[in-house]
């Protein structure tokens, strides 16, 4: 209770214009649309441990607020857990106490959550599974993922393109994951194409602002030329520019972030920093798409297609200005 | 200031009589108290052949600059693994008391004229946190009666959790005008050596005066010794345990005036696992986790000696970047083995 008390003072205080405007447009489709049989939706999710979850609670909790309003006949629980066992209990628990028929599910693990989603399934939960897969694809009706070989593909496209196939690198890692791996591989295969661009060194710092802030003191300290930093995450992007402050070295020309955070966009939008100049969108908006196109369809009898990878995008001063969410956290 | 209950009538005598003879002996032939200074300059020899860069001035003054932070908290913990406590909360609390300042600078920045003076207030307030922290452990622990772990890994819980509340699970940022005021304190240096070199070094010293030559010192060593036998002697057991919290409060407080310039912002991810960076600083540096006994500039050591580590893996690349964990626990278990005590 307490914690659906928290988050409904968050949305009082947090959504602001963007809601009432939503609302109410909602609303009048809402009145046209056939009323369905009550859908109750959970959602599960990680907590909120940092920026990018952090975004992950806010948009699905900005879900539930509009999606809510726009169907009286839609039920949906967020659950937050910090773990892939307490992830596992709060599914049972979704299941057999708030008796949900559809589940929008962010696995903290693919192997260990496998077991407990196909349990719901098997109890006529229709399943949507965000961002990672499922180790058996069958317990899962739908999939809906971020594009991380693009997260990697477009910052090492647009390196290549903009430094004319010849520049020297050092990147940033994020955590030993599946998910790290598809866009250090995206990012590397791409850069073989260009013999002049030299990868100095990978480490990993662990999508965390101070380890980013170390790990880059120490590049800067073993590589006297440096062309261009991929942090490979905003959060990252934000120590790798603070030890190039600190090291007041002027060989580095841009630092590359990732995922498009509000106040990296803010960046890009104000062009308020010389060594940035683009990002990539991997937008934790990706859980209020699912939801919403699981509610949607759900109230409709429809099936959602199985799979749908949102797309990411070069976010450039251009373009900046669709990426930018004020309200959200991240 | 925490200084030593002086109305003790007698001194610790007791606490300390069975003890003083072998400890006086092993202070001058134990060849194993070096063995953190050992495996220092073991690591120092190695950093320099894999990378020439290791062994300039620059490079070491960034790696004792990250170091002040573990390090001014494993002063505080030294204190408090010798009176025989634990304090797994160092980093929820560094977490939580820079949010705490950042919103609070940001909140005065408007009211109080001069950044300075704000910045001056958001230190202020630091310490004073840290030290409310560390005593509401210090009375949980004496008067609730709780034990240690228990009491701080409750609230190495509630710290971080509030924090990531109060960030709407994002990050707090420094207004810009205030973090350019703050800079200093970690960029800024004095002679060539960086600001928080300098603070570390001060406490360091007020650290090891503290320990050995105060009767506030000798109090923590006998209870962590002999709980019973210093109650006996009548050391006022609660008020010296109470105080080693508040320390430790202390220090973290300073830990975190000297870390929040640096990045000018707190996220979830703030202070992470530095509690048990902090306390194996201060086990490799030779204290024993029985409490009882332990050393400050063995815990100085062993703080430095962990950010060498990782600095050399950065530097290099020759082992895979999936085995830095494990480089580290050989070089921890190894210096742990050079310095290990007699049976």
């Amino acid at each position: 209770m307490s914690e659906v008390a928290r988050y409904s003072r968050r949305l009082v205080l947090g959504a602001g214009l963007a809601m009432t405007a939503t609302v109410a447009l909602a609303g009048a489709l809402g009145g046209v649309a056939f009323a369905a049989d009550t859908v109750k939706l959970g959602v599960s999710i990680p907590a909120a441990t940092h920026g990018f979850t952090g975004g992950i609670v806010w948009w699905a909790n900005q879900a539930k607020a509009e999606l809510e309003k726009a169907h009286p006949n839609l039920k949906i629980t967020v659950k937050t857990a910090s773990g892939a066992p307490e992830q596992a209990n709060q599914l049972q628990d979704l299941v057999t106490v708030t008796k949900i028929d559809s589940l929008v599910i962010f696995p903290f693990e693919s192997a260990a959550l496998t077991q407990p989603v196909l349990q719901a399934k098997k109890k006529n939960v229709y399943v949507t599974v965000v961002d990672r897969g499922l180790t058996d694809p069958s317990a899962q009706d739908a999939y809906i993922a971020g594009d991380n070989t693009a997260f990697g593909r477009i910052p090492a496209e647009y390196i290549a393109k903009k430094y004319n196939g010849k520049a020297n690198i050092v990147a940033l890692r994020g955590i030993p994951t599946t998910l790290d791996n598809e866009r250090w591989e995206a990012f590397t295969g791409v850069l073989k194409q260009h013999p002049d661009i030299k990868i100095l060194d990978g480490k990993y710092a662990n999508w965390n602002r101070d380890d980013a802030f170390k790990v880059t003191q120490d590049f800067l300290t073993r590589f006297k030329d440096i062309d261009v930093v991929w942090a490979a995450d905003d959060d990252m992007a934000f120590g790798v520019l603070k030890a190039i402050e600190q090291a007041k070295r002027t060989d580095i020309k841009e630092v590359f972030g990732g995922a498009g955070s509000k106040t990296m966009v803010k960046t890009i939008l104000d062009g308020s920093n010389p060594l940035i100049h683009a990002d990539v969108s991997y937008s934790p908006k990706f859980i209020y798409d699912a939801i919403k196109m699981t509610a949607e369809a759900r109230l409709k009898g429809d099936k959602l297609p199985a799979t749908y990878i949102i797309p990411s995008s070069l976010i450039t001063k251009e373009n900046a200005k669709e990426f930018y969410f004020p309200d959200s956290p991240y | 200031m925490p200084s030593g209950p002086k109305s003790a009538p007698t001194p610790t005598t007791e606490a300390r009589g069975d003890r003083a003879a072998p400890r006086k002996a092993s202070r001058r032939f134990d060849p194993h108290r070096f063995g953190p200074v050992v495996g220092l300059v073991l690591l120092l020899v190695v950093g320099t052949a894999l990378n020439p860069d290791f062994a300039t001035w620059d490079n070491m003054m960034n790696v004792l600059t990250r170091t002040a932070f573990i390090g001014i908290i494993s002063i505080g913990m030294c204190f408090v693994i010798i009176s025989g406590g634990i304090d797994l909360s160092v980093g929820s609390m560094a977490a939580l008391i820079a949010g705490g300042m950042i919103l609070l600078m940001n909140a005065l920045a408007g009211s109080v004229g001069s950044p300075v003076a704000v910045v001056a207030l958001g230190m202020l307030f630091a310490l004073l946190l840290g030290g409310g922290f560390g005593l509401a452990h210090g009375y949980l622990i004496t008067r609730g009666r709780i034990e240690p772990f228990i009491v701080t890994l409750g609230t190495l819980g509630i710290f971080r959790a509030v924090l990531t509340w109060l960030a709407d699970g994002g990050a707090i940022t420094l207004d810009n005008d205030l973090s350019d005021a703050y800079g200093p304190v970690y960029y800024g240096s004095l002679l060539g050596i960086p600001v928080p070199v300098w603070v570390f070094l001060a406490v360091s010293v007020a650290g090891a005066v503290l320990l050995n030559r105060t009767a506030f010192g000798r109090y923590v060593q006998a209870i962590g010794s002999n709980e019973q036998v210093a109650r006996f002697a009548a050391v006022d057991v609660d008020r010296v345990k109470l105080l080693t919290y508040g320390l430790l409060g202390v220090c973290v407080g300073i830990a975190t005036v000297l870390y929040v310039p640096r990045l000018g912002s707190a996220s979830p991810t703030t202070g992470l696992l530095w509690e048990l960076e902090a306390i194996a600083a201060v086990i490799v540096g030779g204290t024993s986790f029985k409490g009882g006994e332990g050393r400050i500039a063995g815990t100085v050591i062993g703080a430095v000696l962990l950010s060498v580590i990782s600095n050399i893996l950065n530097l290099t690349s020759i082992i895979s970047v999936y085995l830095n964990a494990a480089v580290q626990g050989c070089v921890i278990i190894a210096v742990a083995f050079l310095q290990r005590r007699r049976p």
